[in-house]
């Protein structure tokens, strides 16, 4: 697949068909993702809810609820597929290779253990420190996350914390194993603005620090445009549209993107109304035959209800799937499927 | 802490000074005395009985004379037997917190395992098996229940003796008694375990690469354990002071038996001892449960 004696990359999605057992039918929540994340790159997985983004997410750590699995696909961590992993070896990855922080931290951490405790569990767990150097470095990183007077918090229970405390002592928590990826699953949208730039830029810092991967899942664009080298548009469990923040906020070309971007206010232009996209997310258990935005779409052709769009190169870095790009030519070239 | 618990000793104090007021008026309102049944009494035997006992009296000054010598600890003797209370109730409830206790524990261990165990294996078989037995035990009154043992243990397998001295004697009554709160527990550790599976916390620990056994026992158990603790105090308090029916089918002297044959004899002093004891004891169980709770969930604030 790739050639000899280049490194693999870090993580390799190909693929991907994660869905849910649900009494009312297997509910396909995510369909055919492909994407690679290099080490010390910060991607963006961005789409609305039920769009199969943070189930994206749960699929890579397998911390999916029971009646979800992955139905094909491989998931390629240094070029080893972690799809086949025992439970063993997937406690290994988890954390140690991969860490993960939750949309809400006020319910995320645990509240009958100390903060200590659960920072010092995930150290304890894929190192053979002691106790006591485990408090150490559990100190160490509650300073690292910008924590203030650290010997008291580690004592202190998760309800003794304000929200964007939590979230910095998931992210002391996600980081004590020195993880080389990140997934912040929409890390910031139970806090307050003030505190989200801080998380925010605590992440980049960390990253810089530790040369670290991130894959950030979120459903706020801005978080994204500030984030991420490389932006993701899923809709309907599939991928529309991929590129850099400058191919994805000034040359959309998928028309769910240009929609999602028309429903967002602009400092520049404040007098323009906001457009929201009309109609609801789709039904995940009915999925239709051709593309999955197109009830919704204003451009909708014939096609759109037939075919699924194939994934179109429009610019070196730049992907979409959009029968729109077809119509009026807007492609360098159709994708090697076998690249 | 302190002022807390100074707090709930004296209001415990004042519930306990209520519910001997309602038990004494409520004992006197009803029509008949102590004296009644024997036929054998004359009326001048009666009214002598009644003036050394203070029955004479109206009964207020009859209540204020008794708080007093409780007060000093003296709970007066049967009217019955002419036995001293306090030995009597002590004696009774050595035997009934016996099976109690160990009811208790059996109830306890048995119910958060089988609770755990059916939550885990969630509408599997072993789920269901226990879900089953949880309904059967818990609908089944103990007398039946208590009455079966019997006839099976006892008179067609003889494992067991039907009465004797010795301690597999205890046997019975203890599964007797333990049966209902078992099931009970059980039912309460499976919802709140599963409950406390479906967090978010849960979610996160396993995200740290947490072994899944080490997931249930230290994150989840412990949350789901909560609310089987404030079950518990209320329930020792019950299970602890003896229960009339397997105490009387088991033919043991405990606590339970004490009340109610206190009670059909009009044995007044024994009646407030008993009631007072048992109050006491409630109020305890659920001031532990409470201090219990607070050690267990940091959450929760007394005072």
């Amino acid at each position: 697949m790739e050639e000899k004696g280049k490194k693999p990359p870090l993580l390799q999605v190909i693929d991907l068909h994660t869905s849910f057992t649900t009494d009312n039918g297997e509910v396909l929540a995510v369909n055919g993702v492909n994407f690679t994340l290099e080490e010390g790159k910060t991607l963006g997985i961005v789409g609305e809810s039920g769009s199969g983004k943070s189930v994206t997410a749960y699929s890579i750590m397998q911390i999916l609820e029971k009646n979800g699995h992955i139905t094909e696909g491989q998931i390629l961590f240094q070029g080893e597929d972690i799809t086949h992993y025992s439970p063993k070896q997937m406690n290994v990855f988890r954390g140690h290779k991969c860490a993960i922080i939750f949309q809400d931290p006020m319910t995320s951490l645990n509240p009958v253990y100390t903060v200590g405790n659960q920072i010092e569990e995930a150290i304890l767990i894929h190192s053979d420190k002691s106790k006591s150097e485990a408090r150490a470095a559990a100190l160490e990183m509650l300073r690292l996350v910008g924590i203030n007077d650290a010997e008291r918090r580690i004592k202190q229970y998760p309800h003794e914390l304000s929200g964007g405390m939590r979230q910095r002592v998931m992210i002391a928590m996600a980081l004590a194993s020195e993880p080389s990826i990140l997934i912040a699953d929409e890390p910031t949208t139970a806090l307050d603005v003030t505190i989200q730039a801080q998380i925010l830029e605590l992440m980049q810092e960390l990253q810089r620090k530790l040369n670290m991967a991130i894959i950030i899942v979120t459903h706020d664009l801005g978080v994204i445009a500030q984030m991420a080298d490389e932006i993701v548009v899923m809709y309907g469990g599939r991928i529309c549209e991929r590129g850099t923040a400058d191919d994805i906020f000034y040359r959309p070309a998928h028309e769910y993107t240009k929609g999602l971007l028309r429903s967002i206010p602009r400092v520049d232009n404040m007098k323009e109304k906001l457009i929201p996209i009309g109609g609801n997310p789709i039904n995940l258990l009915n999925m239709p035959k051709g593309c999955a935005f197109c009830a919704r779409c204003d451009e909708a052709m014939k096609i759109c209800i037939d075919e699924v769009p194939p994934e179109l190169r429009i610019h070196d870095t730049h992907l979409a799937s959009c029968w729109m790009n077809v119509k009026n030519q807007n492609y360098m070239e159709v994708p090697d499927k076998d690249e | 802490m302190t002022k807390y618990l100074i707090k709930r000793i004296l209001l415990a104090v004042l519930s306990v000074f209520v519910i001997c007021l309602i038990t004494f008026f409520a004992m006197n309102a009803v029509p008949g005395g102590p004296f009644n049944s024997e036929k054998a009494l004359s009326e001048a035997t009666k009214a002598a009985l009644e003036k050394r006992y203070n029955l004479d009296k109206p009964v207020i000054q009859q209540f204020f004379l008794y708080l007093g010598n409780i007060l000093h600890g003296d709970f007066g003797v049967s009217l019955k037997t002419g036995r001293d209370i306090s030995g009597t109730i002590l004696e009774c409830f050595k035997v009934s917190a016996t099976i109690g206790g160990l009811a208790a524990l059996f109830a306890v261990i048995i119910g958060v395992v089988l609770g755990a165990i059916a939550a885990l294996f969630r509408n599997r078989w072993p789920d269901r098996l226990i879900v089953f037995l949880t309904t059967l035990f818990t609908a089944m009154p103990s007398f039946v229940f208590a009455t079966f043992l019997l006839m099976i243990f006892c008179i067609q397998l003889k494992l067991l003796p039907v009465w004797d001295a010795s301690s597999k004697s205890l046997v019975l009554p203890v599964v007797a008694l333990a049966a209902y709160p078992t099931a009970y527990i059980t039912r309460l550790t499976k919802s709140s375990m599963l409950d406390a599976l479906s967090q978010d916390y849960i979610r996160t620990a396993r995200s740290k690469g947490v072994p899944t056994i080490k997931v249930i026992f230290k994150h989840a158990l412990r949350n789901a354990l909560i609310p089987v603790i404030t079950y518990i105090g209320p329930m020792l308090a019950y299970i602890l002071t003896g229960s009339l029916v397997v105490e009387n089918i088991f033919t043991i002297g405990g606590l339970g038996q004490q009340f109610v044959k206190s009670i059909t004899n009009r044995d007044y002093p024994m009646i407030m001892a008993t009631t007072i004891f048992l109050a006491v004891i409630m109020v305890v169980m659920n001031l532990l449960s409470d201090i219990m709770y607070k050690v267990v969930d940091p959450r929760i604030k007394l005072d």
